[in-house]
């Protein structure tokens, strides 16, 4: 019997997520034992143009991680979905935007004068260009899209695995599981469904009510790392975050900043976010209610650091 | 665009015990409340998440009004302290979301408080009018 056929893709990404394939270690040879890997372009001699002949539905398990940012990258992913069986969006990019989709607060030609003229380090010059004819060619560029995206604006996604990037254990798991045909149902988020902060090591030194005057910054204060952050006036996206990664970062004593998104039937992850540190406030008077809440620094970035793109204002 | 006037939409999430109430009585009174208002009626102010004040805006809402019972007074306690707590966090993402945020308020109505109503709602729907249609991005 042929082995099944597995492909990875790297769309708007910083690349961390193919990191964590690799991150597989001897897993990796045991998928190869597993699988026929047949289109990964940062590991593998693989040619576009071999992707294209493969009849529809060859591939039976793609992960694509990133968002999408240009139209070629929307070209792949149409080819990708409709070569394959099953699409795994992998990594909060692909799912939610990431931190690419902080773009989103500033829209496409804000973002290319400033990368492009303003930086002080750039001398100034033109804006790249879908076409530019020079003496002997015309050569083309995919040209950006208003709007960073997450994948299954473009095509059909049938999971997800979140993080920033997921860890190896998750994406081992989720490998597997759709090689074995074992996943659960069709756009389910391949991670924990609860909270970060039920899995939170520190779980038990949270208070059943917090009771917060003020928010404090990292670096204003000593904080205990046995002890809960939000707790301690300190932000952690912890309860408005899916749980799964581990609490890595809890564990290496800095708070959650919600690389594994929101959990299941939240449509706006910093409206959650909104509303968790809301009741931790105790306080009534509206005044100080706002200075309280200016005491977060950019708090729409952080708010939304991995889900801007997938929010309600600015999902398009 | 036609040529006619921008006639901003407001969405009101109203709490049925007193800002509700409020338009009941001010249907009672023969009390005009500006058209340019769309009333939600919910149990609470406490109970309208942020996202509810989003989706209004991502539906072609220009302005949003939550409005629950009087500081004290309401039926749950402490549900309109809960609105207030949101609001004061919520405004902090509003500009960067491209929205101003004098486009949302959030008051508390005596429940026979007609008047009172009349006057918040004109008032925010003079405001909206001031800073124009709020922008899509479609």
């Amino acid at each position: 019997m042929p082995k099944p056929k597995v492909a990875m893709y790297w769309l708007a990404g910083c690349g961390g997520c193919e990191e964590s394939i690799l991150d597989l270690g001897v897993d990796l040879l045991a998928l190869t034992d597993r699988a026929d890997i047949v289109f990964w372009p940062i590991a593998m001699d693989a040619k576009y143009r071999e992707l294209d002949p493969l009849p529809d539905n060859s591939i039976d398990v793609v992960l694509i991680n990133g968002a999408v940012r240009d139209e070629a990258q929307e070209r792949m992913a149409r080819l990708l979905r409709r070569k394959s069986k099953t699409v795994i969006a992998h990594g909060i990019c692909a799912q939610a935007g990431g931190v690419p989709g902080l773009a989103g607060f500033h829209g496409r030609d804000k973002i290319l004068q400033r990368a492009y003229q303003e930086v002080p380090s750039l001398e100034s010059g033109g804006l790249p260009q879908a076409e530019t004819q020079t003496d002997h060619a015309r050569l083309r560029l995919p040209s950006l899209r208003e709007s960073l995206v997450p994948l299954d604006r473009v095509i059909a996604v049938d999971y997800y695995l979140p993080g920033c990037p997921p860890p190896p254990e998750l994406v081992k798991e989720a490998l597997f599981n759709a090689l074995d045909g074992e996943l659960p149902e069709r756009g389910s988020v391949l991670a924990e469904s609860v909270a970060l902060c039920r899995t939170c090591p520190r779980l038990a030194s949270k208070p059943d009510t917090i009771h917060l005057k003020r928010f404090h910054r990292l670096y204003e204060v000593r904080w205990d790392p046995d002890r809960c952050f939000l707790e301690q006036g300190l932000i952690c996206l912890g309860p408005a975050t899916r749980g799964g990664c581990g609490a890595q970062c809890l564990k290496a004593n800095m708070p959650c900043r919600g690389c594994f998104g929101p959990l299941d039937n939240v449509s706006d992850m910093g409206a959650r976010v909104v509303a968790m540190l809301a009741t931790l406030l105790d306080e009534t008077d509206p005044e100080k209610l706002e200075n309280i809440a200016a005491g977060v620094p950019d708090p729409a970035g952080l708010f939304y650091r991995y889900t801007l793109a997938a929010s309600i204002i600015k999902r398009r | 665009m036609t040529g006619t006037e921008f006639e901003p939409k407001i969405v009101g999430f109203f709490c049925q015990w007193c800002a509700d109430a409020a338009a009941d009585a001010a249907g009672r009174a023969r009390i005009a409340l500006p058209p340019n208002l769309r009333v939600v009626r919910i149990m609470c102010s406490g109970r309208v998440a942020p996202e509810f004040i989003l989706q209004a805006f991502a539906a072609g809402a220009d302005g949003v009004l939550v409005a629950g019972c009087l500081d004290g007074n309401c039926h749950y306690k402490n549900g309109n302290v809960t609105a207030l707590k949101r609001m004061a966090v919520l405004k902090t993402v509003l500009t960067p979301l491209g929205i101003d945020s004098e486009r949302v308020r959030r008051v508390g109505i005596g429940a026979d408080d007609a008047k009172g109503l009349a006057r918040v709602v004109s008032d925010l729907v003079e405001t909206v009018r001031r800073l124009g249609p709020q922008p899509r991005s479609e």
